[in-house]
Order: C-alpha cells, then structure tokens, then sequence
C-alpha cells in the first residue's frame, strides 16, 4: 500500500508553504508565502523571480537544510526530516573544496558515503572525464578556470547519482559564452540521468532554454505567480533555441509576469 | 602626425624578437635590484655594527654598559670553545630549545584541539570564551613563578610556561578559523553525504588549517620567551640561565651574545615551520605579494 502510494506521488510537493525566520539583528523575515508547487519525476522546473525574494529558500526546503514555518514539503510522497542521499546540489558559489584536487573533489561524495577509497577515485576518474576535464584530475581548484570549476562541481553532483537535483543560479557567475556551454553540458549529463530539477535562476532566457515548466514568483514574500509550459522540443541545443520563435514568444509572456515584480 | 595601422594577415615580423628583448631587459632590470637589495642590506648591516664599535672605542657610550660588536664575538668565541660556566655552550642551546619545543607541541596540540571544539560547539563557546578571554587578559608571565613554586627548577616549570604562552594565541587562531569556515562548503559536503564528523575532518580543519598555521609562526617565538623566561625566574640550565647569571656580573657581552643565540635558534625554528606551512597548504593560490624577499 505505501509503495504504490509512493509510486504514484510527485518527486516534490510543496504544498501552502510559508517560510518565516529572524536575522541575526533580531529582524524578522518572511521568505515564502503561501507557497505551492509540484514537480514530476523526470521533470525539469525553473524557478524565476526578482533578486533577493527567496528563490533560493525553496531550495533549502526541499533539502531539509531549512524547515517550513507552515505548510508541508514532501519528497516521493515522504515529508523531508533530514538530508535525503538521493538529493544533489549545485550551488551558486564555488563550493568545490579547494584543498583537494579535481579528483578529490569529484570523489568526495562517494568517500563520504563509504565507498571504498579505490572504488571511489576510479568512479572520479571516469566522471572527471565524462565532464570534459580528463588531464586535469591532479590540477587544484585554483588552477581552474571558471566553467571548469562548475564542471567539477557537476561531477561532483552527478557521481552520487541523484534523482532530485536542485540547482541554485548555478551559472550566474560565468561570462555568457561559458554560460551557454555549461547549459548543454548540464542538459546532456541530465539527459542521462533523469532526475527531477529543480533550476533556481534570475535568468528569464536561461529558464526557459532549458526548463519543462517555468514557475514566474512574485516579488518577496515570494508566492507562485503564475506557471508556464515550455513546449520547445527535446533535445535542445541552448546556443540555437533561443532564436527560434516560439521561443521568442514564450520570452516575451513571461517578461510581462516579472516586470511588475521588478523594480530598480 | 603619424599613425601605425597593423595589416591583418601581415604578421610584423619583428615581433617575437621584440618580445624576447623585452625579456631579457627586464630580467636584467630583476637581477640588479636583487643585488640592489642585498648590497644595501649589507650597507646596513656594516654602518650599524661599525657605528656601535666605533662609538664605544671612541667613547661616546660606555662599553661596560652597552658592550661592542667585538667584545660579543669574542664571548661566543669563548662560549663555544671554553664552554660556559653551566657547560659546554650546545647544551644550555639544547636544554632551551627541548623546554620550547616541547611547550610549543604540548601548547599547540592543545590549542588546536580546543579551539575546533569550541569552534564546533556553540553552547561550549558561549560557555566558555567568557573564561577564556579572563585567562587570557592575564600577563602569563607571572604565571611562571606560580609554576617554579609547583614544578621545581627543572624543566617542567618551562614548558608548562611555554605551553600556556603558546596556548591561547593558536586557540584564539583555531576557533576564529573553524567559525570562519565557509557555510556553502560545510552545506555542500553535508548534501554529498557528509557527517558531522567528516564535516569537522574534511572540511572545518582544513579551512582552519591557514589561521592555524598563521599562529603556529608567531607562538614559536612565544615558547621561547615562555622558556627563556622561566629559566630566569630560577633554573640550572639553559640560555635564560646564561643572560641572568651575565646579568648579575654585569656582563654586557655576556647578555648580548646569548641573545644573538637565541636569535639564530628562533630564525632556524621559522624556517622549519615556513617549509612545513608550504608542504601543508601547496592548495592554495600564491598570495599577493607572495615571491618577494
């Protein structure tokens, strides 16, 4: 009975979340109101909306690393109590460890979760160079250069095999062209390994290039404004798509959502 | 008024030998102020020693009091061939730099371990960096007669001294450093399956590896005031023996040369630990500035 309840849930429900917390000056926040939002399995959401209101927070939810103030969050039908093992996460920062090499830092997630240490690093070897790094997995982190530190911190995502990712504006601190390179990159190894994202970006065109649903939020406390299809076919090439028509189109509808909600 | 334009396709032919010319005079321009420097620093080094002999053979300031460069030599001559009257001159080096050392490792483990416990644990911070910082604003100097009363005129006086000189600076160094770590990366390697151990392991003590190291140059030279110091306040062997018994027959010279000893110890103990510091953090991007001598 549980299991084909299970089989039948979502991979992420977020039902009437609110997310309240108080700063370190003794402030307090409201980050999300109200907030609902599901994702099928295999399916690929972006989240859009104005800088600073709580994009990221939903993020945080889904991991466990943050709890609701009210409503539910459940993954596979389960509510989050802890970290799941099956979720991975790309951050915006350079979260990769600079003391360790490509390899190290690639095979972090497999050592923390025992597998045994030779096992482990052939696994790295193989991901370093399924991500286009292969000669550079005894280079440190600093030795890299930006897109490729994103592509360590991919492998390092996708040797642990996730089936939820969860992806916070992994890209936005790349110039445009490696930006755009990293986007099929991530479509490709994403192609392959079929997981739920969940895409956090402020980035209209990206969402868009890459995502089956765009959810538009509205400015803080962030609540769903409106939700789109994106009904560009698969596979898509990101450099290309974004001349096509329909895609145009879909630009322009979703701009009219978010500049209410913008303000400089 | 005359414009150059490059032709595309029409590569300058000269320019890879402009380029290497470039190299060569600025190479050049490199080798001189090195020899630049060092020339000065020698300038310096022979005006200061000259002025301090020539003024106390002229007279200006009194040699009893303040020695000369010569009369220090001679000392260290005598120490080194004769012996001091404690023993030969290697040994009183030795006794010194066991009680430093040995502050320093017992100091320092101990800081270190403090400080990433505290730093991991806030309801112990809170606790006790009240108590620390009290222990802390006390001149640990004076903490050494309380130890030659408890421990006696041998060695564990000194490093008992050496090792709480050393102590609060790496605790202060290790618990900034574990509280500095950065939260992206103690949030990613708890999403790649981490535990709070392997946090602590993989991520927190290396980060803290830097402030960590930092101390570790400045607390070596606290161990050895630690030690030098508590063979003042009472001891039968050791450099500090050797400037208080030089202090009490008024033996400038005396004062002088063991503090040139003390010296070479010091410089020879920071470049041990600079090679270390290098082998320990090759992760890290050369800093700014980082090359220079």
């Amino acid at each position: 009975m549980q299991n084909t309840r299970d089989a039948a849930s979502p991979a992420i429900e977020l039902t009437r979340v609110s997310r309240r917390f108080v700063s370190p000056e003794g402030k307090a926040i409201m980050a999300l109101r109200d907030f609902n939002m599901t994702v099928k399995r295999g399916e690929f959401c972006a989240v859009v909306g104005p800088t600073g209101c709580g994009k990221s927070t939903t993020l945080s939810l889904i991991t466990g690393l943050a709890k609701p103030s009210d409503g539910e969050v459940r993954i596979w039908g389960e509510p989050v109590t802890d970290i799941d093992p099956r979720i991975g996460f790309v951050f915006q920062s350079d979260a990769v460890f600079p003391w360790k090499s490509v390899l190290e830092n690639v095979a972090a997630g497999p050592l923390f979760r025992g597998t045994a240490r030779p096992d482990a690093l052939a696994k790295a070897r193989d991901w370093v160079r399924r991500v286009g790094l292969a000669g550079f997995e005894h280079h440190y982190p600093h030795q890299l250069s930006g897109g490729m530190r994103k592509r360590v911190a991919l492998a390092q995502t996708f040797i642990n095999e996730p089936e939820i990712l969860l992806m916070d504006e992994p890209f936005s601190a790349l110039d445009v062209q490696t930006r755009t390179l990293m986007q099929d990159e991530l479509l490709s190894l994403w192609r392959d390994n079929g997981a739920s994202v969940v895409f956090v970006t402020h980035d209209l065109e990206e969402a868009i290039a890459l995502a089956d649903r765009v959810f538009v939020l509205t400015k803080g406390p962030a609540t769903v404004k409106r939700v789109v299809e994106i009904d560009l076919p698969r596979p898509r090439v990101t450099s290309e798509i974004r001349y096509s028509p329909r895609f145009l189109e879909l630009s322009r509808q979703i701009w009219e959502d978010l500049k209410d909600e913008v303000h400089i | 008024m005359e414009t150059t334009a490059i032709k595309p396709g029409a590569a300058p032919r000269g320019v890879p030998d402009q380029l290497s010319e470039l190299e060569r005079l600025a190479q050049q321009r490199l080798r001189q102020r090195h020899r630049l420097v060092i020339a000065l620093r020698l300038a310096v080094l022979v005006v200061t020693l000259g002025g301090w002999e020539l003024a106390a053979r002229l007279g200006w300031i009194d040699p009893f009091f303040f020695s000369m460069p010569s009369q220090i030599l001679a000392q260290i001559v005598t120490w080194s061939v004769e012996g001091t009257a404690q023993g030969p001159l290697w040994q009183q080096v030795a006794v010194t730099l066991e009680e430093t050392t040995l502050g320093f490792l017992i100091g320092s483990v101990l800081g270190v371990i403090c400080g990433i416990a505290l730093g991991r644990n806030k309801l112990l911070a809170d606790v006790f960096s009240i108590y620390i910082k009290i222990a802390n604003s006390v001149p640990r100097v004076v903490l050494g007669s309380v130890f030659v009363i408890a421990f006696g005129l041998g060695m564990g006086s000194k490093v008992a001294l050496a090792v709480v000189m050393v102590f609060f600076v790496v605790f202060a160094n290790a618990f900034q450093g574990v509280r500095e770590a950065d939260r992206y990366l103690i949030a990613n390697a708890q999403i790649l399956g981490a535990s709070r151990r392997q946090v602590t392991t993989a991520v927190v003590i290396p980060s803290a590896m830097s402030w960590i190291l930092a101390s570790l140059h400045v607390s070596f030279g606290f161990a050895l005031v630690g030690a030098v110091v508590g063979e003042f306040l009472g001891s039968r062997q050791g450099i500090g023996l050797l400037i208080s018994v030089a202090q009490g027959s008024f033996n400038a010279a005396g004062v002088f040369a063991a503090m040139i000893v003390l010296a070479v110890v010091a410089l020879f103990a920071e470049f041990l630990l600079t090679s270390l510091e290098k082998r320990l953090v090759k992760w890290r991007p050369p800093q700014f500035g980082d090359g220079g001598h």
